[in-house]
């Protein structure tokens, strides 16, 4: 029988029924069914006896077992709640110094959360002032060649379209768009550049864009129609009664059929003119390229479904489709995918999309760090009012004598926390404002994608998450402080355990210092190599030189009219600007026809190699081509001699072999060194420049030498405004573009940075503090050694060696491991980059040090300055 | 107020209440009534006529004192209150009021 006893109830089961259950019904119902649960436990074993108790507690709970609200508690935690914040507010008044900390702390780090909860909502307003955004998906497309990686894009063919249009119920609706549409709009004598999006009339069925002039459904409908945006009908017409009037494109005229009120910014479809989908000719003719399975790369659909359809019925018959057209194709399958509107803007990366999307992975990445940062701010607050704990649980003892219940103490400091976090709120504020601004600078693509501006509901969010921060780390104190026992705090006791989290919370130091050494160390290698990426010799000359977008102008005219400037100097014509990233390949195959290879290549005439400092091993330059002839030569690099075993070691018998590029055979005049044709992230390949003195899409690489840009830049602007009236000069250096081409790692070098920056504050606090309150609470120790002849040098040396045994640690964990994470994951991605100093690592172990030494020795000199005779009078 | 109408399962637990005298708690209820009337009583139904009873006042509840079973819990034991036994009696005259009036013939043959 003794054996049974022992068997007990389940303990969550007893808790729930004394906390639903009425007082007065509980004890007498725990005691029925602790006798029924010995009965079965004897006759069914128990486990069953177990489950049955369960069962039982969940059964009990009844309208006349619960326990009915009690208002008169409700209305005394109401009146206590004014209690708290008064006490709250005197506790923060009385210390300055650790209120002072704390709010810094949470400040610094909840201005990174409210920056990260603006994007994120930002973001997730994206596409949601559409009527009927939940039953809008766009249709995607798979690309599977054979023997390649497969391709996902956001657009599918015109084919596809236009048959789920016509043959797959389960649409309601189904639009076609395509971006790209760019012409010079003609109205009488101005000319105005315009891009445009061509879209079919069932556009704004689908798409909740008010057209404020017009009629929705037929605007799109005729060819040569367009629709534009309020602010494009001001700058083309400066006027938006714009209905019936025409407009020139070339030698087309469009008939405006309708105004349609500015695209929000939260809108993946960002356009300022609409252009009907008819227009385009290879839209309207069946028999064009363009209508081709396979042509998959234009055209957006956006279908409609009904109201309560699955979308799972609709890709069943979209997978059929794709069957029965893929029936034609060799070695490639296409299928097609449907895409809800809202996972447009977050969702996964897809080739040709239209509009702005961000990487989940990005978003998680900045959550994550947000997360951290506040983390750590929320220690330091909970390290430090435990930290503190002795001077105020004498408070906590008067108050549970004089009848504080356990949960109303807790209620006090979780009130104080919280009062705290919405105190931090308002600096943190006035923080992102700040920060906002600096954020959207960093780079084009953000200040593009988002405004961050302020809305009701984001301010919600805000003051709901300082309310979650400081419950968070108010929560810790609140139940420590709960569990005080007043007799032994109010005998005066010492035997109080404040003591006995000492090592997590020194774990926690450890941990900050760990972050802010990585984020400092990071931030360093992290620039050093950025500088070594913009100085990399690459292998030719890029001072002096600006390149010069040509727009489809004639380069004639425009190199007579820029040489006439007298700073400017030699000019050449390429298609591409090399070694920032864009890339044109062609197949080369040379004597065996089995062994082809990508072949990067650029176009250029014969004045550019010379202009680019290019250093020939053998052979000469390109030699001009007058108009019309037939190109027969070609000057390639070393990887493409020693790829293909022609010659490598004495390049001068390579010239005349014949290699053929895309087909055309190419007689090699020249190796020139090897030079940098991508950027650092690529090798160098094989690479052939080839002749062509017309480049109209291409680029005028113009050597400058001056030492007024300003004025020079203006002469080169009233140059090419003699050849282009329309489009806007578009002139770089060389170097700028190179800088503009690593300017990713610039904004992530100045994010995490910043973050380093934000680690060191919130570390350096929380270690601030922890001393602070170590001194203090030596403080007669201290004076007693001094009394006893310790020297000062000593006392500080005591004080502060526990805190610089913790740095060390921390620097011995973080700066291996930041050193492997750069040497094994990060440059490995790299294939050039300067080797991996030491330097860095001594550099930010020195800067932290130095800040936490100035942290630790201004309050450990001032105890073991102070006088012992004043300290020890207070007794 | 509530109904002074004496249900059947009422009826039946409140005479079981009279019958264990004073040693009547729900769970010994329960046993009783299985053992008599035949029928099993859960104890979430007895527990739940119990409070109505009480709630009409024809059964009033002490609790007991604590013992080393039942997890040092104490037992409610419930007495019939006089309301308890007006309505038992009454109960019991409308029905013997009721036999009564059918003719032999009908029932009492078979």
């Amino acid at each position: 029988m003794k054996q049974l006893n022992d068997i007990r109830p389940p303990r969550w089961a007893q808790r729930l029924l004394h906390w639903y259950c009425k007082p007065e019904l509980a004890e007498d119902l725990e005691g029925d069914l602790n006798e029924y649960f010995e009965r079965n436990v004897a006759a069914k074993g128990a486990r069953r006896a177990r489950w049955i108790y369960i069962a039982d507690v969940l059964k009990f709970f009844r309208l006349y077992t619960i326990r009915k609200p009690e208002f008169i508690n409700l209305l005394l935690h109401w009146i206590m709640i004014g209690s708290y914040v008064k006490t709250s507010g005197r506790s923060l008044m009385r210390h300055k110094l650790f209120s002072f900390i704390n709010i810094a702390g949470l400040a610094v780090s909840m201005s990174v959360g409210l920056l990260v909860i603006a994007l994120v909502s930002e973001l997730l307003s994206f596409d949601d002032f559409h009527e009927k955004k939940d039953r809008i998906y766009r249709v995607i497309t798979n690309d599977q060649r054979l023997d390649e990686p497969p391709m996902t894009l956001a657009t599918t063919s015109l084919v596809a379209g236009r048959k789920i249009d016509a043959s797959i119920s389960g649409v309601e609706e189904l639009t076609l768009v395509r971006s790209g549409f760019s012409g010079d709009a003609r109205i009488g004598e101005s000319v105005i550049p315009v891009s445009a999006v061509w879209a079919d009339e069932h556009f704004f069925n689908v798409f909740s864009f008010p057209l404020l002039q017009g009629n929705p459904a037929t605007a799109l409908k005729e060819p040569y129609s367009l629709v534009l945006s309020e602010k494009m009908c001001k700058t083309l017409f400066g006027d938006v009664n714009v209905l019936g009037k025409s407009v020139l494109f070339d030698t087309t005229n469009y008939v405006v059929t309708g105004v349609v009120k500015d695209v929000p910014k939260n809108s993946h479809l960002r356009f300022d003119a609409l252009v009907s989908f008819s227009s385009a000719k290879e839209h309207r003719e069946a028999a064009s390229d363009f209508n081709n399975w396979t042509q998959i790369y234009s055209v957006c659909v956006y279908a409609l479904l009904p109201k309560g359809s699955d979308p799972a019925t609709l890709q069943a018959n979209l997978d059929k489709l794709c069957t029965t057209e893929n029936a034609r194709l060799e070695r490639r399958t296409i299928s097609l995918e449907l895409q809800p509107l809202k996972n447009i803007v977050l969702g996964k990366s897809l080739s040709n999309q239209i509009g702005p999307v961000m990487r989940p992975m990005a978003l998680y990445f900045f959550e994550g760090l947000a997360f951290i940062i506040i983390l750590s701010a929320g220690f330091n607050y909970t390290n430090l009012s435990i930290a503190r704990s002795m001077r105020r649980t004498r408070e906590v003892g008067i108050r549970k004598v004089m009848g504080a219940l356990k949960h109303q103490v807790g209620w006090q400091f979780i009130v104080e926390s919280t009062i705290i976090a919405l105190m931090a709120l308002l600096i943190a504020f006035v923080l992102f404002l700040f920060l906002r601004v600096q954020f959207l600078s960093l780079d084009r693509f953000l200040s593009d994608l988002v405004s961050l501006d302020l809305t009701p509901r984001m301010m919600l969010y805000f003051v709901l998450m300082a309310m979650v921060v400081g419950f968070g780390s108010g929560l810790l104190p609140a139940v420590f402080f709960s569990k005080i026992n007043a007799i032994q705090v109010l005998k005066g006791s010492s035997a109080l355990k404040i003591f006995r989290h000492i090592n997590l919370r020194k774990a926690l130091i450890v941990v900050q210092y760990c972050f802010s050494l990585i984020f400092i160390t990071t931030t360093l290698i992290g620039y050093n190599q950025y500088k070594s990426f913009l100085t990399l010799d690459l292998g030719f000359s890029t001072a002096h030189i600006l390149n010069i977008r040509l727009q489809h102008n004639k380069e004639e005219l425009l190199k007579k009219e820029l040489a006439e400037i007298p700073e400017v100097g030699a000019m050449s014509v390429s298609r591409i600007v090399t070694s920032l990233g864009s890339l044109q390949g062609a197949g080369m195959k040379y004597k065996d026809l089995n062994d082809s290879i990508v072949v990067w290549l650029n176009y250029v005439d014969e004045q550019y190699l010379p202009l680019h400092g290019h250093k020939f091993l053998a052979g000469k330059n390109l030699k001009a081509l007058p108009e019309g002839a037939e190109e027969s030569e070609v000057v390639v690099n070393e990887q493409l001699l020693k790829r293909f075993n022609i010659s490598p070691q004495d390049p001068s018998r390579a010239l005349g072999e014949i290699i053929a590029i895309d087909k055309k055979k190419l007689a090699i005049a020249g190796v020139v060194k090897d030079f940098h044709y991508g950027t650092v992230e690529n090798s160098i390949e094989p690479m052939a420049l080839r002749y062509s003195a017309h480049e109209p899409w291409g680029y005028i690489n113009a050597q400058v030498t001056t030492t007024d840009w300003p004025a020079t830049r203006a002469r080169i602007e009233a140059a090419w405004q003699k050849v282009d009236k329309v489009h806007p000069l578009d002139a770089k250096f060389y170097d700028d573009q190179i800088e503009e081409a690593y300017r990713m790692f610039a904004t992530m070098i100045k994010v995490i940075g910043a973050v380093a920056f934000l680690a060191v504050c919130i570390a350096s606090l929380g270690l601030f503090g922890m001393v602070v309150f170590t001194t203090e609470t030596r403080l007669k120790e201290i004076s007693i050694r001094k009394v006893l002849g310790a020297s000062e040098g000593r006392l500080i040396y005591l004080l502060s060696k526990g805190f610089l045994f913790l740095l060390i640690l921390a620097a011995a964990v973080a700066l291996p491991f930041t050193y492997l994470l750069f040497d094994k994951v990060v440059l490995v991605n790299f294939v050039y980059h300067p080797p991996l100093g030491y330097l860095e690592l001594v550099i930010s172990l020195a800067s932290v040090t130095l800040i936490a030494l100035l942290m630790i020795g201004s309050q450990t000199l001032k105890v073991a300055r102070a006088n012992p005779s004043e300290v020890l009078k207070n007794e | 107020m509530k109904g002074t109408n004496l249900g059947e399962f009422e009826e039946l637990v409140l005479l079981t209440i009279a019958t264990l005298v004073n040693d009547a708690y729900s769970v010994a209820i329960c046993d009783e009534l299985e053992k008599y009337a035949g029928r099993s009583a859960k104890l979430g139904v007895v527990h739940a006529v119990l409070n109505r009873l009480e709630d009409k006042g024809f059964v009033k509840s002490t609790l007991g004192e604590a013992t080393s079973t039942r997890g040092g819990k104490r037992k409610r034991y419930y007495t019939v209150t006089n309301g308890g036994k007006a309505a038992l009696i009454k109960a019991k005259e409308v029905r013997d009021e009721l036999w009564n009036r059918i003719p032999d013939l009908i029932l009492k043959k078979a």
